[in-house]
């Protein structure tokens, strides 16, 4: 396989830059260890458009932080995954505190973020009731937003394949060498001996936690990545609305602490902790929880453990200087998306310019296409349609009349599509339709999931997996028992 | 297995019930037999009959039909009931809404969406299992962790098996009854782990389903860690104090690929809450009377939406109850109001219904919190009892007779168990 340019990984970075280069006359693929794009790093996340104004002066995280923000609107738009500007509050418990909220407001402004304010107790009681009596001054942002992380990168790869980039799946790059015209690169697919051949003319590395050890293979790194942990805790619905605004305390230096996140469809969110981590470390411990509840409780104190639906742990991709590793390396041709930790998802768009930029003065033409389709179909929401919307829907097909996960409201007819579009495993299905993320956490739904992926693939039962691998879910009985 | 489906939908039932297990189709018998005339069952499921569907084992009947039966022959039973009073089962259909005013929207494969005025309407959409971000277990989250029920739908319904080799997590009756299944499947079952210093199910099933299966109970023991980045490898399981903290110097890791988790049932009352229905903090199911009325004029509740039960058979009888209420409500007979409030003493988590009349015969419900035997179950001073012994995993049925409230003219009454001398008086 021939290609101009070979995106190696398939999150939310590789997949906005998949979709950049969707735009030009040219051929790209996107290389992917796993069986769908975006069950890494950018399915676990906080899912924030950071405001604008957290990131420092003078770096590339704070400047494509203000970039990216304000490319998420027309992004949204053209693809249909949830996304909504709810604002945030930087919340100060102390003069300190105040001051530092003062300094970032400073930053914000020169950086031409908008209608930041300063609120007063009287007015933070008014907006956010359910907040701390102790806090004494706060920071909003209108222009901080939350999104659907998970989706925006579905729709991304799924834009990018409408427009005729490939999507290697499964894919391992094991090796890349240097060749005359470009890189060679092998990619172990499953339990195949032997490797995958993808030829490209240009690389791009956007291999997240493992982006340090794909530069290494043509020797264009010199950089090493880390993983740093972070574990949430998903909120039951019976909180949705408590708090309407993502609420951050006061950041420190090295962290921005215990947030509370309402999250796009509402539910409430607590976290992230932050604690150097394996690489293939996503466990949640009982020290997190215990750090995530008493800094969301200290935000807003009726937040409990008792309504907890679900937890998990992503991992961040940090470079040793903290900072994004972005654009061209010491290797003409190979280019770097690299070190992408926050606030990476919100520069995710603006990274993909950036990228564009180093591929074209590494000598990538790069020419427009005429029949770039910058949209794709939006996905049905049962749930969110009126009474006759509904109806009509159910008129044209029965199958959108069947619920299969009561407790999000999602019809038959939402996971067969979310099948079609690309779904492979439960957690593919879960984070396309919301089946499966509700209170009862796949109870009842699953079975409903697992049968429409044996319909729709043409996949026995026993080869239904959780998102995967060795994933699986159930086995053939044994033999010799009744 | 028959269930009837309807031809057409009619815009106004006396009575529509939400959900088709064994509550929903004792309430719908219930309200038929009060005198409602259309009555209207709707249940999320291709066939009605409820979790008793995936219930293959015997147990059931005893009390309601006078036999032991499977849950399927149970689930036949209250369905054949339901035949021979005309009640129409709206099947794979799904309540989205229900107003203050009864009206209620529905989708269905074979209706769409319908809107529905119900003169009453009662509430059985039964419960559902608590999972492990209930306790927020530690560790990853590999393929391998499900609730004992979704296992018992894979085996007894998908002929597909959960795993090679299982640990159980909590006592609940769904996970013993799974230890046995699984074993005679072939399944290791290295053993079941319960956080409490007792079990959590019924005794016959600690009995018929560990004990001659030679499958260990480790009481005031849980799982403290998950391993496992795709399937699950192993977990670590560890005593717990008397605050039920573990203690991580007595750890140890078993080896499996599969963990059932076992810990307990909440009423899944999501149109409770819709319909802004008071809500008792113990139960977490609606609060109710003795007709099993709702705060809201003409909503019922019954089954696990009230309180989680312990055998079917209780299920029904408070049902029937519950369907009676609200045909008499539809056909505009009004209930006698409640007089008697009972409030839970000592060793009594909860009482249902928690208010009853002195007019008539009340069955009342209750759980305990700590084992204790023998006991005396006192009602105030107006009535006292012997028991054996009670164990929270087993409701205590007390049935409150007028004569023992002659002279008693409403107001309060504890209701407590208390420890009772070995041979003393009771």
């Amino acid at each position: 396989m021939r290609y101009d340019v070979a995106v190696i990984g398939g999150g939310v970075i590789g997949c906005a830059i998949a979709r950049e280069l969707s735009r030009y006359r040219l051929r790209a693929v996107v290389i992917e260890r796993d069986c769908e794009v975006g069950l890494g790093t950018s399915k676990a996340n906080s899912g924030i458009i950071h405001a604008g104004h957290h990131g420092a002066e003078g770096t590339l995280k704070g400047e494509l932080e203000w970039r990216g923000n304000q490319m998420w609107d027309a992004l949204a738009d053209d693809l249909h995954f949830g996304f909504k500007r709810i604002g945030d509050l930087t919340c100060a418990f102390d003069e300190d505190q105040r001051a530092t909220l003062r300094q970032i407001m400073q930053q914000g402004k020169r950086r031409g973020v908008p209608g930041l304010e300063l609120w007063g107790p009287e007015r933070i009681r008014r907006e956010e009731p359910h907040l701390s009596h102790d806090i004494v001054e706060a920071l909003y942002a209108p222009t901080a937003g939350v999104v659907n992380p998970y989706e925006a990168c579905f729709m991304l790869g799924e834009s990018a394949v409408r427009n005729g980039v490939d999507l290697a799946l499964e894919h391992t790059v094991t090796n890349i060498r240097r060749s005359e015209k470009g890189f060679d690169i092998d990619a172990s697919v499953g339990d195949d001996a032997t490797p995958t051949l993808i030829k490209a003319r240009f690389v791009v590395d956007a291999a997240g936690l493992h982006a340090d050890a794909i530069a290494d293979m043509v020797d264009a790194g010199g950089f090493r990545i880390r993983a740093r942990k972070g574990e949430e805790y998903l909120l039951d619905k019976r909180l949705v609305g408590y708090v309407k605004r993502v609420v951050f305390p006061c950041p420190t230096p090295t962290s921005k602490g215990i947030l509370v996140i309402p999250t796009y469809d509402g539910t409430l969110m607590v976290g992230p902790t932050a604690t150097w981590a394996d690489k293939g470390d996503l466990t949640t411990t009982a020290e997190g929880s215990a750090e995530v509840f008493a800094g969301a409780r200290k935000l807003a104190p009726g937040i409990s453990e008792k309504d907890c639906i679900a937890e998990f742990a992503g991992l961040r991709a940090v470079s040793d200087t903290e900072e994004f590793v972005l654009g061209p390396s010491r290797v003409a041709g190979f280019v770097l998306a690299a070190g992408m930790q926050s606030p990476a998802l919100t520069a995710a768009p603006a990274v993909a310019t950036v990228v564009l930029d180093a591929l074209r003065d590494d000598g990538l033409e790069l020419v427009a296409k005429d029949d770039f389709e910058p949209g794709v179909p939006a996905p049905v929401r049962f749930a969110e349609l009126s009474t006759a919307e509904q109806r009509s829907l159910v008129a044209r097909d029965p199958a959108y009349a069947r619920l299969v996960c009561r407790c999000e409201i999602v019809t038959e007819g939402e996971v067969r599509d979310a099948i079609d579009r690309g779904a492979r495993t439960l957690d593919g299905i879960k984070f396309r339709t919301r089946a499966g993320m509700g209170r009862c956490q796949g109870g009842f739904c699953t079975w409903g999931c697992m049968e429409l992926l044996h319909e729709r693939l043409g996949i026995p039962l026993t080869a239904v997996t959780k998102r995967g691998g060795d994933s699986w879910v159930a086995m053939e009985r044994l033999e010799g028992t009744a | 297995m028959i269930t009837p489906k309807p031809a057409h939908l009619q815009p106004r039932y006396d009575v529509v019930v939400v959900g088709g297990g064994p509550a929903g189709l004792a309430a719908a018998v219930g309200a038929r037999e009060s005198g409602a005339e259309r009555v209207l069952v709707i249940d999320r499921e291709p066939e009605a009959g409820g979790i008793l569907q995936q219930c293959i084992h015997p147990g059931f009947g005893l009390h309601h039909f006078g036999e032991e039966l499977t849950g399927p022959e149970y689930a036949q039973r209250a369905i054949e009931q339901t035949i021979e009073r005309d009640v129409d089962v709206l099947s794979s259909a799904y309540v989205l809404d229900v107003a203050a005013d009864r009206r209620l929207k529905v989708t269905s494969r074979d209706h769409g969406i319908a809107i529905l005025d119900a003169g009453a309407v009662v509430l059985a959409m039964g419960a559902r299992e608590r999972t492990r971000a209930a306790i927020r277990i530690p560790g990853e989250r590999p393929a391998g962790v499900m609730t004992a029920g979704f296992a018992q739908k894979l085996v007894n319904l998908g002929g597909l098996l959960p795993g090679r080799r299982a640990v159980i997590l909590g006592s609940g009756d769904i996970g013993l009854i799974m230890a046995r299944r699984l074993v005679l499947e072939g399944v290791e079952v290295e053993g079941v782990y319960e956080l409490m210093p007792h079990a959590n199910g019924l005794n016959r099933n600690i009995v018929q389903c560990l004990h001659d299966y030679d499958i260990p109970l480790h009481l005031s023991t849980t799982v403290v860690h998950i391993d496992g980045r795709e399937r699950v490898e192993r977990v670590t399981v560890a005593p717990v104090d008397d605050s039920f903290r573990p203690n991580m110097a007595q750890a140890r890791d078993i080896p499996c690929d599969t963990l059932l988790v076992s810990i307990g049932l909440i009423p899944d009352n999501e149109l409770a809450h819709r319909l802004g229905l008071r809500l008792d903090p113990v139960t977490t199911g609606p609060v109710v009377t003795s007709t099993m009325e709702t705060t809201r004029d003409g909503v019922f509740a019954c089954g696990n939406v009230v309180h989680i039960h312990d055998l079917v058979d209780y299920v029904s009888e408070e049902s029937t109850l519950a369907g009676r209420g609200a045909g008499a409500y539809a056909t505009g007979t009004p209930s006698v109001p409640d007089n008697v409030r009972l409030t839970p003493g000592e060793n009594v988590r909860y009482c249902v219904p928690p208010t009853i009349t002195t007019d008539r015969e009340h069955t009342v419900y209750m759980r305990v919190t700590k084992p204790m035997a023998p006991c005396t179950l006192h009602l105030g001073d107006v009535y006292k009892r012997p028991l054996r012994y009670v164990f929270p995993g087993e409701m205590v049925t007390l049935k409150v007779r007028p004569r023992f409230l002659e002279g008693f003219h409403g107001g309060s009454l504890p209701v407590s168990i208390v420890p009772r001398e070995e041979g003393g008086s009771a």
